[in-house]
């Protein structure tokens, strides 16, 4: 038994904190959601040449064939720093759909260059992922349903209330594959997506903490730093707690994603309902704690409050969620 | 062979042996009716035969030393025993009080000759302890009290009233703190006495269900030798935190008690089936969740300790408005982040109970309330063990320090907020 990221993970996720500090995301975000993508296809690039973009996909296609903690390990630190792209979408979601659909002309054509960093890909999947996020500015986009998978052809762009995630209808493009094999694989697919959107979730919201309590410690009003009032240490003692308890949940899917299939969905589902409500528990008290400068943009709070109310009702919403694990718990899965 | 690191839940062959002789063991040793209520005469003579039965057997103590009666098992198989005891739904521990929160005081601040002397005792519950801290005008401020211990020749006198003593009606001897000098934290001395003896009154008091959980000690002029003061005299606050730590994090409330309830809760609500109300199945899911949540955060915590893990790097240098790095878990700042722990569970507790009494409906009001046991009647709990367990999780966000202090000490010490003026 092992429950706690390794040495080397630790290391991997301080290496990529390192990197995108560095790397100024909240700048590159503005400009990604401004219609200049490129410098964040150069932090794609970077994640690409540290193993990100290949951690799912197998060694026979060019990738590190990674465990899946590390994929959670690797989207935390994403959302932690509010990295603009389709994170879960290139990172888990694609390479899962198209390692399970064992297509290998396909996982031929797309593996290879998902895990070089060459092409960054998204997704489609009504219902839960309605619209392909960032589809106008990557190269691979990918429609399915429970039959078909196609290449998306992108349409128009929506709002989102993140608008780093740049929302794209989808229209039905050429047909890659058809038949019974689409079905699960677009649910595994959903699946690793549903992981890696978690994550980023409970990184997002360890963003919010650490930025709430150093405002707090400075902040004066009535002649202290508000951090010393103590109807806001409660409110960020609470925030702290959620996240805490929450981590081991993500740990725990992604070790049934690889050891124990059966309980997978069940797994996962407890994650992303667990990072979802710490998160937006995060986010709820950052605004409160920051007052007006945090209800405006020039707070840059935005980034990440957005990018967590965006989230928290992708990859299967909440109430979806607890339905699949009541589904388990009805059938006497338990442990 | 997966390479070393890797996470995974499974459990060595060593653990997985463990587990089902601890299994097998309750599985026919349990008894098969409750035993009577603890706080009575006829409860408290049971409740102390099944401790020697477990000492017996080996498994009253299976994370002690074997020098004292225990098997020296890993963080996690104590996790494991755990797990099993609250799902055979075996007798509540008579002794808790020792077993959790002396005990590992005792390993912590204890000399040689108080563990021998006190340890194996209480193993075999020979001796049952109760914690004796509260007073009447000292509680979240523990630090204000007023009891106080006078040198005499070759120990103490202690005098003064502690309050709120759980099991103190019956058992046999007590610890907690006692004034010794005028400091508000540096004059307290961290004192172990018997509660049979000449100078010492308990007077019961009735809890909100009816039983008679806690009491109040009065003592006047109580000798104590100098060999039961635990730790230096003086240092006796220091010494005491480490005894909270263990009653707020994982020692006192392990998760097993928790996953056991949520599991009952599951087959509660399975049972309603269609009759149960459809709003009540998110708390039920989220119940689950929780608990699980906290079984695993715990696994985290016991395999990290397993693991020689170097330090963590220094975080690099980040911009004021950036995310800083904190690590995978904010519970390895020591004795203090135990207080997260605490929080959760003791919501975790008041929030499943809830939710059954509300799947319960009417009926929920019907439970008895002296059962005593940890709970009964079913696979599901049964209505006595749900009312009986509400109570007593009421009492989770009170005892081991209020929630509202342990939050406090979380903004505080683990997240680093400026302290409140005291
Ligand atoms: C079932 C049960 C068993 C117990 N067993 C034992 C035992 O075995 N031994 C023992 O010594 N004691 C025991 N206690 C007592 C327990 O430790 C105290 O109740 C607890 O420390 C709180 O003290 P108090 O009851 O005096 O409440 P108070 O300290 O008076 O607090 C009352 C309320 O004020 C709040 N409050 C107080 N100070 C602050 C602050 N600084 N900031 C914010 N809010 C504050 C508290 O959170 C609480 O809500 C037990 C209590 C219960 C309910």
């Amino acid at each position: 038994m092992r429950l706690t990221p390794s040495a080397e993970q630790e290391q991997f996720a301080a290496a990529l904190h390192a990197m995108l500090t560095e790397a100024d995301i909240p700048t590159v975000a503005r400009r990604w959601a401004a219609d200049d993508p490129a410098p964040g296809q150069v932090v794609w690039r970077r994640l690409a040449e540290l193993g990100v973009a290949g951690l799912a996909v197998p060694e026979r296609w060019g990738g590190l064939a990674a465990h899946p903690a590390d994929v959670v390990i690797a989207c935390e630190e994403l959302g932690h720093h509010a990295l603009p792209g389709p994170v879960a979408e290139s990172i888990a979601a694609l390479p899962m759909l198209l390692t399970t659909l064992g297509d290998d002309a396909l996982c031929e054509t797309w593996l290879p260059r998902l895990a070089s960093g060459e092409v960054i890909g998204t997704l489609a999947v009504a219902p839960h992922v309605p619209y392909a996020t960032d589809a106008d500015v990557v190269s691979l986009v990918l429609r399915a349903d429970e039959r078909t998978l196609r290449l998306g052809v992108p349409g128009p762009r929506l709002r989102s209330v993140d608008d780093t995630r740049r929302l794209v209808e989808v229209a039905d493009g050429a047909l890659l594959v058809t038949g019974p094999t689409v079905g699960p694989a677009v649910a595994h697919a959903l699946d690793a997506g549903a992981l890696a959107c978690a994550a980023q979730l409970l990184g997002a919201g360890h963003a919010l903490l650490e930025t709430t309590l150093r405002y707090a410690g400075q902040r004066t009003q009535f002649g202290q730093p508000i951090g010393q009032f103590q109807a806001v240490k409660h409110l960020l003692a609470d925030v702290a707690i959620g996240l805490e308890f929450a981590r081991p949940l993500l740990y725990a899917a992604a070790v049934a994603l690889a050891d124990h299939p059966a309980m997978a969905a069940r797994d996962i589902s407890a994650a992303k309902v667990a990072c979802a409500d710490a998160a937006q528990r995060a986010a709820r008290t950052a605004l409160q704690v920051h007052g007006a400068i945090g209800y405006a943009r020039e707070s840059g709070l935005d980034l990440w409050l957005t990018r967590i109310w965006a989230l928290a009702r992708t990859w299967g919403t909440q109430s979806w969620h607890r339905d699949r694990i009541r589904t388990a718990l009805a059938a006497g899965d338990l442990t | 062979m997966r390479p070393a690191g890797t996470m995974n839940l499974d459990l060595d062959d060593e653990t997985h042996a463990f587990r089902a002789e601890v299994r097998s063991w309750l599985a026919t040793n349990v008894p098969a009716t409750p035993l009577p209520p603890v706080d009575t005469p006829e409860g408290d003579l049971a409740h102390r035969a099944w401790e020697r039965q477990l000492a017996t057997a080996g498994l009253s103590v299976v994370s002690w030393p074997t020098a004292y009666g225990g098997r020296d098992v890993s963080p996690l198989q104590w996790l494991i025993f755990e797990e099993e005891y609250h799902r055979a739904r075996a007798p509540v521990r008579i002794n808790q009080n020792g077993l959790f929160l002396l005990a590992p005081t005792l390993f912590a601040h204890g000399t040689a000759e108080q563990r021998a002397r006190l340890l194996p005792r209480m193993a075999r519950a020979d001796d049952v302890w109760a914690q004796a801290w509260s007073e009447p005008e000292a509680g979240s401020d523990l630090a204000g009290i007023r009891s106080r211990a006078v040198r005499t020749d070759g120990g103490w006198l202690l005098s003064g009233q502690k309050t709120w003593s759980t099991r103190a009606a019956q058992a046999d001897r007590a610890f907690g703190l006692f004034r010794t000098g005028v400091d508000r934290h540096r004059g307290l001395t961290y004192l172990m006495f018997d509660l049979r003896v000449e100078g010492v009154t308990v007077r019961p008091i009735q809890q909100v269900g009816g039983a008679t959980g806690f009491a109040e000690i009065f003592l006047d002029q109580v000798f104590v030798p100098d060999a039961d003061v635990l730790g230096a005299v003086d240092q006796g606050w220091t010494v005491a935190m480490s005894t909270a730590s263990h009653e707020r994090g994982l020692s006192l409330r392990s998760p097993g008690r928790f996953t056991a309830a949520a599991g009952r809760l599951v087959r509660l609500w399975c049972r309603a089936g269609a009759h149960a109300d459809p709003a009540l199945s998110d708390r039920v899911v989220d119940g689950w969740v929780a608990a699980r949540a906290y079984q695993l955060h715990s696994y985290g915590t016991a395999t990290r300790e397993a693991t020689d893990r170097p330090p963590e790097p220094p975080p690099p240098p980040g911009r004021a408005d950036r995310p800083t790095r904190t690590g995978p878990t904010m519970l390895s700042g020591g004795g203090h982040a135990t207080s997260m722990t605490k929080v959760f569970w003791s919501e975790l507790d008041v929030a499943l109970h809830e939710v059954a009494l509300d799947l319960l409906g009417p009926d929920a009001e019907t439970g008895g309330l002296r059962t005593g046991t940890a709970g009964w009647a079913g696979d599901d709990g049964g209505t006595d063990a749900w009312l009986d367990g509400y109570l007593f999780s009421l009492a989770g966000p009170i005892y081991a320090g209020t929630n509202e202090i342990q939050r406090t000490v979380i903004a505080e010490r683990v997240l680093g907020l400026p302290r409140d003026r005291r």
